[in-house]
């Protein structure tokens, strides 16, 4: 029944895609292609919510396309409904954000046929059940959004993005093609009941889960394969930028959580390790990274790096644990990195409506450029403070929860066996705790540039607030984030049937507890009561506004800021965006990217003004992908000669080729 | 009937900080003042200051928006819990199980971060100025912390605050190297987090060095009252948790009686006074820092409490 419901939901998406082509140019098209999603994503996060908490038996089918042998089969299990939740809560709101946004569009023809395509895609790959309808899916997914990244490809960055883009995927999924291909083994069946059935030995193991790392860890924006996140996700119209930030980065988690706690068999313990240093220094250096943006998408976007990190460091735990057979601290880490996945989704997207929100009202994605919208867009500018008070870990809202959960799992692996990981864990929970306080910063540097303090320019002094359609969306999600905070509880025991699947152990209920406090081990050990600090704090900010406005003097008034007698007339001299981030820039960046700062003082006497100059050096990049480039381009140029050859050397090179392989295949067998 | 006597102990606390807070700042001036062989202000001018400061009029500058009139409250509510949620003269409080150490950590950096967008609020510099190198020193200090908390509750193998206490007051905790490291760290972030010498001045107003001033700098009237007396909180709470982790004697667990908490009430006081003695004495020696040598200072912290929680993980085993 469930399964059916999705599969037709996907078919009216794709449908609305062809629709959409056929429709282009029509005014009407654009809020026909959202409200078809809305609905759609609707009833299908409904559905998909059921299965979840029913927690029914899986449902499968067969359908009889795709390889005539194989068959495509599908399934819904605990794992893939979570994970359709996340897909379709995303889709619903960002659809919703769309029937506002998408009225701005210039070029509508460009997005809509690709839009309901990208959803489904999403759909598809979370209800795959063999390798072969995984890696199609997957692939029709990636394709379906680089045609959104490229909605706009006038723009130069916008083609460059594309470009990095669709080679970064093309890696991907060739590395998952081979991590399934070793999967199926020398049988060849894809199914993956098969492979589950299947026990590799450990040398095919561990090729399986660097090929996941490489293939899932590409698309979800591990560091060091990040590259393309910051680029594509912002050149993609806002709600698709939440899409591809919030949602498709989780259907890469699903594709590695998939692989690696489900498909590929026990766990050894240095798959733990391997993933928790990747998810470590992914989390900080996206923290910086975004610290050291100025464009608000962009900075949107490397954060969705660090939360991705966290996610994995969740991840990474829970393999270890589950290595050394210890099933309760292993769902412990497991909640906390779903539960992760899915309050990032919450309000990344909520984020990246704001920001989008921003850019319908300026035109402007530069910070540098912006400031004092909060005096213009009050509504847009409380959702986008909930989001960011949520992303920097803050209690009571729901981001805080999750790492919160994290810390606590980190605090029960001195029992691991192993010295590497006594060594690394705590290194990882420093790194952690590092990267929530820089995310607090890098909040309060987005927040305060763009929405607080006087307007930069004429653009940002005339915003209006955008429209009903869009706030609607973005005060959902800042009702949600509220609400996973202070009941966590029920979102805990929503997460249970999911790690009983995948480890055959679950957190203690969580919901019949008194106040409906949270205690993921022991009551001596830990808990934390979300709602009850949410009351007490309103209440005590409540009750000392009270007593002031009782007792203290209620006047007030208004005059020029005084900032120590000497106040700046000009809006350019508050504190940017670049300047707010500079102290940060000079403890880490001198290391992580090489920033130098230059001051060039005029002699004195002569009447010229001083400079200011900073350099930087994306590291990653230099190490890894530039050596790349130049190294293809040199191939390239060799090769290029083979063109011009005469047709004797061709026919030379072709026998050679022969003889060559005849002779390995002779040697191999 | 008990659970009424607990949550009037829970109150009690409460009230307790609240009304202790502005005594111990102006003690720790009172102190400062006699070793520069000053006068120095009454012990009780902290409290006509703020009792001043809400009956004058606010000044609002013209840019403001509603962050910086809710902020004040928001930070002083938070602060307030936050300090609520740490014993004082009884440990065992009913609220405790809300939020652990952990969670007390967070909430301070909720103040934190409603006190620096206030600062941005406004669009001058000198706001500007103090919220960025307040985040940087939170950036630092806050992992911190975290690690003494790491250490903490390893030890004690709880992240609860009165778990924890209970656990030092017992008689298996012994010396131990990680213990003074997780001290040594916890002193230097307290220093830094209440915008003390070394760190920042809390004396000084136009000054390019100053970080807490500097973002406060547009306050005046109640909202000024309501940030200072949660500044003050602040400081309270920072010596109350180093002395209930590291001198744990005399403190009371909830339900023992009036007797028990006289006697905690009365130690509580004693270790105040000697706490403020020292911070006053250690701020009269020290000169304070250029801003970028505090992320060396506090990188040591960062560093001994890493340590700290590194040998814990190394020594325990399943």
């Amino acid at each position: 029944m469930v399964l059916t419901v999705l599969l037709s939901c996907v078919a009216v998406l794709l449908g609305t895609a062809v629709a959409a082509v056929a429709g282009a140019g029509r005014r009407a098209t654009t809020p026909f292609v959202y409200s078809i999603a809305l609905v759609v994503s609707a009833a299908a996060l409904a559905v998909a919510g059921w299965a979840l908490l029913g927690s029914g038996p899986a449902d499968s089918v067969r359908l009889p396309i795709g390889l005539p042998w194989l068959g495509a089969h599908f399934r819904v299990d605990a794992v893939s409904a979570l994970f359709l939740v996340v897909i379709n809560l995303g889709s619903l709101t960002a659809s919703l954000y769309g029937l506002g946004y998408g009225r701005h569009e210039p070029t509508p023809g460009r997005v809509l046929p690709f839009f309901p395509a990208f959803l489904a895609g999403m759909t598809l790959v979370a209800l795959a059940d063999d390798a072969f309808t995984f890696l199609l899916t997957w692939e029709f997914m990636s394709l379906a959004s680089w045609a959104l990244v490229m909605a706009h490809h006038r723009h130069a960055d916008n083609a460059r993005a594309g470009y990095i883009y669709l080679l970064m995927a093309s890696f991907g999924t060739l590395s998952l093609l081979l991590a399934f291909g070793l999967l199926a083994g020398t049988s060849g069946d894809y199914a993956f009941d098969a492979i589950r059935g299947a026990v590799p030995s450990p040398i095919v193991s561990a090729a399986v889960l660097t090929l996941a790392l490489l293939g899932a860890g590409s698309k979800a924006g591990l560091v060091p394969l990040h590259v393309w996140l910051p680029l594509a996700h912002p050149a993609a119209p806002s709600h698709v930028s939440a899409l591809m930030s919030g949602v498709m980065t989780k259907v890469a988690v699903y594709g590695f959580v998939r692989i690696a706690f489900d498909l590929l068999g026990p766990p050894a313990w240095w798959w733990g390790a391997a993933v928790l240093t990747l998810g470590g220094i992914t989390a900080v250096l996206g923290v910086l990274y975004a610290l050291m943006q100025h464009d608000l998408k962009r900075l949107l976007a490397y954060h969705t790096v660090e939360n991705i990190g966290i996610i994995f460091i969740g991840l990474g735990l829970a393999l270890a644990f589950q290595a050394n057979d210890m099933r309760s601290p292993a769902a412990l880490a497991l909640t906390a990195a779903l539960f992760h996945v899915f309050n990032h989704s919450v309000f990344k997207s909520l984020l990246f409506f704001g920001s989008g929100a921003v850019l319908t009202a300026t035109g402007e994605r530069d910070m540098e450029r912006l400031g004092g919208l909060i005096h213009r867009m009050p509504l847009t500018a409380f959702a986008f403070l909930v989001g960011s008070t949520a992303i920097s870990a803050l209690p009571p809202f729901n981001g805080f929860v999750s790492e919160w959960l994290t810390f606590q799992a980190i605090l029960v692996s001195p029992n691991l066996p192993q010295w590497l990981l006594k060594f690394l864990v705590p290194a990882i929970g420093a790194l952690l705790a590092l990267s929530a306080a820089l995310a607090a910063g890098c909040f309060v540097k987005a927040f305060g540039a763009t929405f607080l303090g006087r307007p930069r320019t004429d653009v940002a002094r005339q915003a209006q607030e955008t429209d009903a359609f869009s706030l609607t969306s973005m005060f959902v999600l800042a009702a949600l984030c509220l609400i996973a905070g202070i009941l966590p509880g029920y979102f805990i025991d929503a997460l249970g049937s999911v790690t009983q699947q995948l480890l055959g152990a679950q957190l203690p209920q969580q919901t019949g507890l008194q106040w409906l406090t949270i205690v993921p081990i022991a009551e001596s050990r830990s808990s934390y009561n979300g709602l009850l600090l949410f009351l007490v704090i309103v209440a005590a900010a409540w009750v000392t506004a009270y007593v002031i406005r009782r007792w203290a003097s209620g006047a007030l008034r208004r005059a020029p800021a005084w900032d120590c007698g000497f106040p700046d007339a000009s809006p350019m001299t508050q504190y940017t965006s670049a300047s707010f981030a500079q102290p940060i820039r000079r403890v880490f960046g001198s290391v992580a990217f090489h920033a130098r700062e230059q001051v060039w003082m005029p002699a004195p006497g002569q009447t010229l003004p001083a400079r200011f100059h900073v350099t930087m050096r994306d590291l990653v990049w230099d190490a890894i992908y530039a050596p790349v480039e130049t190294a293809v381009s040199w191939a390239a140029d060799r090769l290029n000669k083979v063109q011009s050859w005469t047709i004797r050397a061709y026919l030379t090179l072709v026998f050679g080729a022969v003889v060559v392989l005849l002779m390995v295949l002779a040697v191999w067998q | 009937m008990a659970v009424i006597l607990d949550a009037l102990v829970q109150l009690a606390q409460l009230l307790l900080v609240l009304a202790l807070a502005p005594l111990l700042t102006g003690y720790v001036r009172k102190v400062k003042a006699h070793l520069l062989r000053r006068r120095g202000p009454p012990l009780v001018q902290p409290y006509r200051d703020l009792l001043k400061l809400i009956r004058k009029e606010v000044v609002l500058a013209e840019s403001a928006s509603w962050v910086f009139r809710v902020a004040p409250y928001l930070i002083f509510a938070t602060t307030l819990i936050a300090a609520a949620l740490v014993p004082t003269f009884a440990t065992g409080l009913v609220f405790s199980s809300a939020a652990d150490l952990i969670a007390i950590v967070a909430l301070l950096g909720s103040a934190r971060f409603a006190l620096a967008l206030a600062g941005l609020d406004i669009g001058t510099s000198f706001g500007g100025i103090g919220s960025s190198r307040e985040m940087m020193i939170a950036s630092l200090a806050e992992p911190a912390m975290l690690m003494i908390v790491f250490t903490l509750s390893l030890l004690a193998g709880s992240t609860q605050l009165s778990s924890v206490a209970t656990f030092m007051q017992g008689s298996e905790v012994g010396l131990r190297v990680s213990l003074a490291m997780a001290l040594v760290a916890l002193i230097m972030v307290a220093l830094a987090e209440n915008a003390r010498i070394p760190v920042d001045n809390p004396a000084t107003h136009l000054d390019l060095t100053m970080i807490h001033e500097a973002m406060i700098l547009e306050y005046s009237g109640r909202h000024l009252a309501v940030i200072e007396a949660a500044a003050s909180l602040k400081l309270l709470l920072y010596l109350s948790l180093i002395a209930c982790m590291f001198t744990p004697w005399g403190v009371a667990t909830t339900g023992q009686g009036f007797a028990a908490y006289a006697i905690g009430l009365a130690t509580y006081l004693l270790k105040l006074a000697a706490g403020g003695f020292l911070l006053a004495v250690f701020e009269t020696v020290t000169a304070k820092m250029r801003v970028f040598r505090v992320s060396d200072f506090l990188g040591a912290a960062l560093m001994l409490g890493l340590l700290a929680a590194l040998l814990l993980f190394v020594s325990q085993s399943a």
